[in-house]
């Protein structure tokens, strides 16, 4: 066990010995102290050390203020967890892979940080969640142990091809343990990189870790388990909570869920459709959108090609052609602009678009308003943007419309190609139609 | 039962301190109104810190619960419903509990670290109390010795609870978050009267700051109390300071007549042998008993378990009017969320015949000499509630367990859950460690408040009041007021308008006048009228009366209303007498009582007695100086 103090408290520590967890008597004036040495997280200071005294509670004692200190015990190895349960598995139950890729849902605390860390042992998570082995013979798989803020495109082949792999293996569905930041933007790469999918693949997280009580991952995961087990959808879904409650979750599909609240157990919503289903709380399941019902039987492939350089950018007031000439010296490939309104952006730099747009840089305006479609034919602005060159996303929310052009700058296409692909409906991104029951009004009179 | 048996008593104040919440923005205050939202959840036991599942939270969640919170749109947020990271700490709320820890004496923690103390019977959104320990260290005196002080921590309020049920339970979320501080003695108290002298004490302490709520709730007692040879009990909730003495009394004799069962089942069986659950519904099917009968046609099954040789135990009264079987019926409900049980030493009764119970002795093999404890309800309730009582029986062969026990207000105590163990904490990654060195800077720059002792001193020194007065300020949170009022008062003494602050208050009170509606200002309103002649002293009690009652519009028509003229008060008077000429010619100057009174209820308070009562004077000579005696 090492000492994760630093600076003058790590001097004061090694002198005696000390490592994290060791039970440590302190003097400091008249007073003597003893508790557990516990780890202190990097970003505090080196003038305090944390022990735990035996009543539970950790408290900070001033290096100045400590003359002693003296081991009393060691503490040996770093605090063991409870061996998990084999799970038995239950025969006759449909099968569901659950793949881990780390984040707050396969999360706990971590002591040498003192913050959320990505858990080795997610196995942890069927122990504490029941529920899933008893809808489905489950397994488990850590693919990789990543925060999703730290995911990259070439992860998003890697969880494809790992999805793929366990429904051609006869998995009835397959979990995907993802952190949520950016869990729509891994939603929206597999849908674009599998292949004739014929089973359900679904995203789920938590926005509460599931050291806490009151995780939200029990709801969630239980839910997606149902739904990879027994939904009806062939298709990548998004399953999180759908209310404050624990009482139900939705499944969104995966080119039209988004992370709009920071902290919210229901922060994903669908946007301008409704969601695909709603999973109660008992495991019953309502199909409440369009689908593409599970197929019999065919391999699930994977496209692996992707063009990472491709840049998502706001447009906003003081904007200058300086910045958007600055992104395509970056080597960016293609670059995205989440436009104003209908799709708009300041008339000052749509001769640069024009410039990027024959320069070989396909550039495509969403809206930063996400609900609605752009419509580039309505305002002056917008018929120039067409003239410049410009792709209309149509209503693809700005971050899918960035995944679709890395997929279609990474499989090759140019010029009319390229805009013909980004004006398709390939995986339910672009909406036929907009129904009215697809936008959220925050003020609900009675209920949250 | 036995005598009294010496006590060792640890006592817990929880204060509700006036700021606003510990890990958000909103006001600490209660609601009554219905709540605008409602969320439903359920908690799942988590791992400790240490990699054992706590036991206490473990049991919470053996019952798969949903709990059912209210929100309120203006005066709760995101916090309270676990849907956002606490902000950081309230430092006002850590500078009271830092100014109480220095004037008790106490030690303060260099850094403050908030922890999760885990805690799942939906009393906290999160699953989880936060709670910072701020102070060590310290005493506090009392008349029979002094009581060491152990710990000071901050915390935050729970969720206020509207209904509970086995199923689940249904809280308001405008109590949680209040900053709390807990306050805890070592366990050196060793009388029922010391405790309550300590809880005085450290009371009066917490109010000296003039930053804690007051009223009914914002401030209340744990105690822990234990005897040579029993075991730690952590009795919650006690309100009344007056309650203190009663409860530790009756937990002592409690441990004392356990221990004495203890001793008895020893030497009766060696130990507690209770057998495995049995179906005994067929000894029942014909039964008469209502209960019995409500029970099967609710589709519930009656079980039962023999508990060997013991016949006669159950029946032990341990504390007034309560028997040990309703101690194991505490844990058959607390377990089985069962409506009780029925015990051998209470049969026949209920109903069951002298048949049935022999038929129940026979289908559960117990002889005369056994006991046996039944349950009402379906299977899988009816075996946790057994297994939970035939654990409880055999702990009565080894001693006292360690219990969460609750106050009722007879001063009798009833199982709540066991006690839990050590390992609940958690460190609150969400909320960054607090340096408490600038903030005690600032308060021992500004001065410590001014300790009780000290002010009920200065108060009857300075101002020559009673000592009794001094304490009623106090007590009431009345100092600050009092010297305000008392300085602006050049015509009235300090103690009279001491006794209008305290015992006028209370003795209103007494008569059921609701005086914790009239607020500062309007006491030292009408004291100022008072003092400047507008009020006489007679309309004082009248006065608090309207306050109180219309709020301080009442006290703008005092403002308004003049005193009556000496010549109005003559008239007045005069008429008096002709309409009760007849009580004066028959009594003379010894009507004087009786007119007075009257003149005075007629008058509402409005003239100076003195004034009138020399007018009355003067007037009834006149009119008997006019009338023959007859």
């Amino acid at each position: 066990m090492g000492l994760s103090y630093r600076g003058r408290a790590r001097a004061l520590l090694e002198e005696a010995g000390a490592e994290d967890y060791d039970l440590l008597e302190m003097r400091t004036g008249s007073r003597k102290l003893s508790g557990i040495l516990m780890p202190r997280p990097e970003i505090l200071d080196d003038e305090h050390v944390v022990i735990k005294l035996d009543n539970g509670y950790n408290m900070g004692v001033a290096v100045a203020k400590i003359s002693g200190v003296r081991v009393l015990r060691k503490g040996g190895a770093a605090p063991e967890r409870r061996p998990p349960a084999p799970s038995a598995p239950r025969g006759g139950l449909p099968k569901v892979s659950i793949l881990a890729t780390g984040g707050t849902i396969a999360s706990r605390v971590e002591y040498s940080t003192g913050a959320v860390r990505p858990t080795e042992s997610p196995e942890e998570l069927l122990d504490l969640i029941p529920e899933m082995g008893e809808a489905a013979d489950v397994s488990y798989k850590s693919i990789m142990a990543v925060f999703s803020e730290d995911i990259s495109p070439e992860d998003w082949v890697e969880i494809a091809r790992a999805a793929a792999s366990e429904l051609n293996s006869g998995a009835s569905g397959v979990v995907v343990a993802h952190g949520t930041d950016t869990m729509h933007y891994t939603a929206a790469a597999l849908s674009f990189l599998l292949q004739n999918l014929t089973k359900p693949v679904i995203l789920v997280g938590a926005q509460r870790s599931i050291d806490r009580p009151s995780t939200d991952a029990v709801l969630n995961l239980s839910s997606a388990v149902r739904m990879a087990a027994y939904g009806p959808a062939a298709e990548v879904m998004i399953v999180m909570h759908g209310s404050t409650s624990d009482d139900f979750a939705f499944a969104i599909r995966g080119v039209k869920a988004r992370k709009m609240h920071t902290s919210r157990r229901d922060a994903f919503l669908p946007v301008n459709e409704p969601p695909i289903a709603v999973i109660s709380s008992g495991g019953d399941i309502e199909i409440t959108g369009r689908i593409r019902r599970r197929r019999g039987s065919g391999k699930v492939d994977v496209d692996p090609r992707i063009e990472p350089r491709v840049a998502l950018i706001y447009a906003w007031p003081s904007i200058t052609g300086d910045y958007l000439r600055a992104v395509s010296s970056s080597g960016y490939e293609g670059v995205v602009i989440a436009g104003t309104g209908l799709g708009h952006v300041p008339n000052r730099i749509i001769s640069e678009i024009g410039e990027l747009v024959d320069s070989g840089i396909p550039v495509v305006i969403s809206s930063q308003c996400l609900f609605g479609r752009v419509n580039l034919r309505v305002y002056s602005t917008g018929r120039r943007l067409l003239a410049a060159g410009a792709i209309p996303a149509g209503d693809m929310l700005p971050e899918v419309a960035t995944v679709k052009l890395m997929v279609g700058l990474g499989r090759g296409y140019r010029g009319d190609e390229l805009r013909e692909f980004m004006t398709s409906n390939i995986a339910g991104e672009i909406s036929e139609s907009i129904p009215p029951n697809s936008f959220p009004p925050c003020y609900r009179p009675g209920a949250i | 039962m036995v005598d009294v048996p010496r006590v060792r008593v640890g006592l817990e104040i929880h204060q509700r301190l006036a700021t606003h919440k510990l890990f958000c923005n909103c006001p600490s205050e209660l609601r009554e109104d219905e709540p605008d939202y409602w969320a439903r959840r359920r908690l799942r036991v988590s791992y400790s810190e240490l990699g054992s599942i706590d036991p206490a939270a473990r049991f919470e969640s053996l019952r798969n619960r949903t709990f059912t919170y209210g929100a309120y749109s203006d005066a709760t947020c995101e916090v309270e419903l676990d849907e956002s990271p606490p902000l950081p700490m309230n430092l006002e709320a850590l500078e009271i509990a830092l100014e109480v820890s220095l004037m008790l004496g106490m030690d303060p923690v260099d850094e403050v670290h908030t922890m999760r103390k885990i805690v799942i019977d939906g009393s906290n959104t999160t699953g989880f109390q936060r709670t910072a320990l701020v102070a060590m260290g310290g005493e506090v005196k009392t008349s029979s010795g002094t009581v060491r002080l152990k710990t000071l921590c901050l915390e935050e309020e729970s969720a206020y609870i509207i209904s509970t049920a086995p199923e689940g339970a249904t809280y308001r979320l405008d109590r949680l978050g209040i900053p709390l501080i807990e306050l805890a003695t070592e366990a050196d108290i060793t009388s029922p009267s010391q405790a309550r002298e300590t809880a005085l004490t450290l009371g009066r302490v917490l109010r000296a700051t003039g930053k804690v709520q007051r009223g009914i709730g914002t401030i209340r007692q744990d105690l822990n109390v234990s005897i040579e040879g029993g075991a730690r009990q952590e009795i919650k909730g006690v309100q009344e300071l007056a309650l203190i003495p009663k409860i530790v009394e009756r937990e002592a004799v409690r441990q004392a007549t356990l221990l004495e069962l203890r001793d008895r089942i020893r030497e009766t069986v060696g130990e507690v042998r209770v057998s495995e659950p049995r179906d005994v519904t067929s000894a029942l099917l014909g039964s008469k008993s209502r209960l019995i009968r409500r029970a099967l046609s609710n589709g519930e099954r009656i079980f039962g378990v023999r508990v060997d040789g013991l016949a006669g135990f159950l029946g032990v009264e341990i504390q007034p009017g309560r028997r040990f079987g309703t101690e194991l019926s505490g844990y058959a409900k607390v377990f089985g969320g069962v409506g009780g049980i029925i015990h051998s030493d209470e049969l026949p009764g209920y109903g069951i015949s002298e048949d049935e119970v022999r038929a129940l002795r026979e289908a559960l093999g117990a002889d005369r000499s056994d006991a046996f404890i039944l349950v009402l309800a379906e299977e899988a309730a009816a075996s946790t509630a057994l297994e939970a009582v035939s654990e409880r029986l055999i702990q009565a062969g080894l001693g006292v367990p360690e219990e969460t026990r609750r106050a009722l207000p007879d001063g009798n105590t009833e199982f709540m859950r066991p006690l839990p163990g050590p390992a609940r904490m958690y460190p609150e990654t969400d909320v960054f460690p607090v340096k408490t060195g600038p903030l005690i800077e600032r308060i021992l720059r500004k001065g410590l408040p001014e300790m009780p002792d000290a002010t009920i001193d200065r108060l009857q020194r300075e101002y020559g009041l009673t000592r009794e007065h001094a304490e009623m300020l106090l007590d009431e949170g009345r100092v600050g007021l009092f010297e305000r009022v008392a300085a602006a008062s050049g015509n009235l003494s300090p103690r009279y308008v001491a006794a209008i602050l305290t015992s006028e208050m209370r003795a209103l009170k007494r008569e059921g006048v609701d005086v914790e509606g009239i607020g500062e200002e309007s006491l030292s309103e009408i004291v100022s009228l008072v003092d400047s002649g507008i009020l006489p002293k007679e309309g004082v009690r009248d006065a608090l009366t309207e306050v109180a009652e219309r709020g301080p519009a009442a006290l703008e028509d005092l403002r308004r209303r003049k005193p009556p003229s000496e010549s109005e008060i003559r008239d007045i008077v005069r008429k008096l007498i002709r309409d009760n000429a007849e009580l004066v010619s028959r009594r003379g100057e010894r009507a004087f009582s009786p007119l007075m009174g009257e003149a005075m209820r007629i008058l509402r308070g409005r003239a100076p007695g003195s004034l009138v009562s020399g007018i009355l004077k003067e007037e009834l000579r006149r009119a008997l100086r006019g009338t023959p005696r007859g």
